[in-house]
Formats: structure tokens, sequence, C-alpha cells
């Protein structure tokens, strides 16, 4: 089943740290992110691509939800 | 497409190599000497010219913030990011706006300034450096033990106007420059505040470095953050950028005087210039961003952001009142307790509102 973190509203640098944690735990699989700035999805995106990941962007109205897999 | 251009590392190495070109010249066009931008010092000068304070000499409304904040909210509306928020502990990132600056005032400088004294020889600034480092890894302990100011609630549009408007309410009174029975508003006719670039041209130039930073998310603080805190060094090669890019600058200008005695509007103070920078350092990173990103911030609507802005113009007010602010002679008479108050507050805020306080945020999804 695929895993699900929501890090709206959340200040910089929680929503990075937040799913950054997640993704160390989990090692692999799929995550899916509903953000709802653009520095947050662009530094959760920077810094998943980092560390081996993928990330698919979709915009749903005036959020994103980052769909992060490995 | 675009959009990617801009979150690109080269387009964060762009803005930091034309901030740091700006702000050298903007110096050599006639803003203060290693001051070609400074946020805290443009606020509190900003601050002074609605009478908030009485140091005749930092006086002017500076264009620069200005720009700063339209900048992003141009860049905001282009790419669709102006996004109404508030309501995340707005009084606590009142606070720490507030003492951030009284840190920033003990240096005399905030982040950006302690890059462009280093560009322009100022040694001092390395302390202030150093205590910067340190405030933003004290921040850095407590986010990983959960520190949370709490979610944001989207808002009206109109709430994440106001910060703009006030921009440009600012505009109006530097270009018809009203003078009331009171005095205001007040322009130093001697020191810092009587020394700028011509209006026109700092507003341009701080336009273009909102807009560009709106985009590739500058931040001084979270430069030095993210390498400690995930290992990302994307936004320290920007900050490296404008380092680099206002000493060769300052070199190509004449500007460069490496040397620790005399060096315009800095003391050598290093405890305290060291002391005032670990407090600016922590309440940055506790508010999640340099002055300038609380700015730009502020500039695509976030009230909170805007909120520790003004948290700045009060603590700018209060260090010029009460003796806090430090001058070139060295720290006042107030300004090295205020420092120990203000770090003490600071850990409060740390520990209480973590896992490290009995009553830490519930709301860690």
């Amino acid at each position: 089943m695929n895993q699900s973190i929501d890090v709206r509203g959340l200040s910089c640098p929680l929503p990075v740290v937040a799913v950054r944690n997640k993704l160390l735990e989990i090692k692999k699989g799929i995550l899916e992110v509903l953000v709802d700035t653009g520095t947050s999805k662009d530094n959760i995106t920077r810094m998943a691509v980092n560390i081996g990941w993928r990330v698919e962007e979709r915009e749903e109205g005036e959020e994103y939800l980052l769909t992060i897999s490995k | 497409m675009l959009k990617e251009f801009f979150s690109s590392r080269k387009y964060v190495i762009f803005t930091g190599i034309f901030i740091g070109v700006s702000a050298a010249y903007l110096q050599k066009l006639g803003n203060p000497a290693n001051m070609g931008i400074c946020v805290a010092c443009m606020v509190r000068d900003i601050a002074g010219a609605l009478g908030l304070h009485r140091a005749e000499v930092v006086q002017y409304i500076r264009p620069e913030i200005i720009g700063f904040v339209l900048g992003s909210l141009i860049a905001a509306l282009v790419f669709k990011e102006f996004k109404p928020r508030a309501g995340s502990a707005s009084l606590v990132r009142f606070v720490l706006g507030f003492l951030a600056m009284v840190g920033a005032l003990v240096f005399l400088g905030c982040p950006w300034r302690t890059l462009l004294r280093l560009a322009g020889g100022d040694g001092n600034a390395l302390f202030g450096l150093a205590g910067l480092i340190v405030g933003i890894w004290i921040g850095i302990f407590f986010i990983k033990s959960g520190y949370n100011l709490g979610r944001n609630q989207r808002t009206y549009s109109m709430v994440g106007w106001v910060m703009p408007v006030v921009m440009v309410g600012l505009l109006l009174l530097l270009i018809f420059q009203p003078q009331l029975p009171s005095g205001a508003v007040f322009f130093s006719n001697k020191g810092p505040g009587a020394q700028h670039a011509p209006i026109f041209i700092a507003l341009i130039i701080a336009l273009v470095i909102g807009f560009l930073a709106q985009r590739t998310r500058f931040c001084t603080v979270a430069a030095v953050r993210d390498v400690i805190l995930i290992k990302d060094t994307y936004l320290l090669t920007g900050v490296v950028s404008l380092l680099l890019a206002a000493l060769v600058s300052n070199l190509i200008l004449k500007q460069f005087n490496p040397g620790f005695q005399g060096q315009p509007i800095a003391h050598t103070s290093q405890l305290w210039n060291f002391g005032g920078m670990v407090l600016a350092g922590l309440a940055f990173t506790l508010a999640g961003g340099c002055p300038g990103r609380q700015l730009f911030l502020s500039g695509e609507g976030d009230a909170d952001a805007a909120i520790f802005v003004l948290g700045m113009v009060v603590g700018a007010s209060f260090s010029h009142n009460f003796a806090a602010a430090s001058s070139p002679k060295g720290p006042s008479l107030w300004g090295p307790a205020s420092v120990i108050a203000g770090l003490a507050i600071c850990l409060v805020i740390g520990f209480s509102m973590s896992n490290l306080g009995k009553k830490g945020m519930e709301d860690k999804k």
C-alpha cells in the first residue's frame, strides 16, 4: 500500500525534513506527498532526487501531489 | 519548462552573482560602505524614517526593501505562486523577528551584510559569520527535536496584499517626501542614512533581485542549514557566488580594504560580533529563513513572514531607543544584556515548541 504524507501549511524546512525522514524509513516503495507551496515542492523534489528517488509531480488546483518512488 | 529553468542550480548561482555585483555597485552609487544591501540595516533605516526611533544618522526609506517585496510579488503572480496564507504562530514569529534584529544590530549587519563585509575585507565579519553558523546549528538541534511553529492556513487574498500595499505606500513617501509638522518623514542629513544610491536605480535592481530570489528560493540562512540538515548544497552555491561576486566587484571598484580596525560601520568587539549573530542566526532559523527570505515570502502572500518583518521593524526601534544597537565604537550599554536575554527567549521558544517540551505540537503528520 502506498504511504502518504501531508506537508501543507508547514514552513521551511519542515516539509523537506518530514519527507526525507519518511523516505529514509521506508527505504523503497511509493510515497505520496501533498504540498502547497512551490518552495516546498522544489525542495522536496531536489532532496528526493539527490538521494536516488524518482519524483512525479501533478498539480491539483493550487496544490501539488508528488509521487516519490524507488 | 521555465519553472524548471529557474529552480536549476545555475540560476541560483546567477542570482548570487547578481546580488553580489549589485551590492558592490549600489555602494559605488552611494549606499554606505560594505552595505550595498543589508536587509536588517535597511529595515532599521525605514523604521527611523517613520520616526519609530530617534537615531538621526540612520533614517531613510530604503527602496531596496520595497523592491524586494514587490519583485517577489511580480514573480509570484507571473508563476502563479501568490498564495495568501497566515496563522502559524504569528506572535512568536513577531518575537523572533524582533530578536533577530536585536542580534543583527549588535553585530551591525544581517547575514547578507556579513557576506558583504567579508567581501569588503572586514575581518570582524568572520566572527559574525561564525556566530551565524553556531546560531543556525542550535536552530537545527531544535528542528531535529521536532520544533514546529504549526501549520498556516490559506486565507483571503486581501491578507496577502497587505505587505505589498504597505511597500507601495512607503515608495510614495520616498518619492514625494512629505514634510509633516512633526518632522516626519525623517531623512538623515549625515551618517549612513544620508548615503544612498539614486532611488530608481536601487528600486529596479531590488525588483530584479526580488524576482530572482522568489524563483530560486534564495536564502542565506537556509544555505547553511540545508548543508547540515539535509546535505543539500543548492542554496550554498548561490550564497558563495554572492560572496565571490561581491569580492571581485569590490576589487575592481577599489572598495576592498582588508583589516580589522577602522572598518566602515563595524566594531572590533569580537565577542559581541559573535554573540549578536548567534542570536540572529538562531532566531532566523527558528523562523524558517533569513531576513531577505522573509521579505520575499511576504511578497508572495505569506502573512506570517510579513509579521516577522514587522517584528524586525519594532526590534530595530527598540534597539536604538534602548541603547542595544552597537555603534562603530563598540557594543552599547544594553547590547550584551539584550543578546543574552534574546538567546534565553529563543531557547525557551525552541524547547517549548518542540518534542523537548511536554506540550510539543501534536500535529506532526
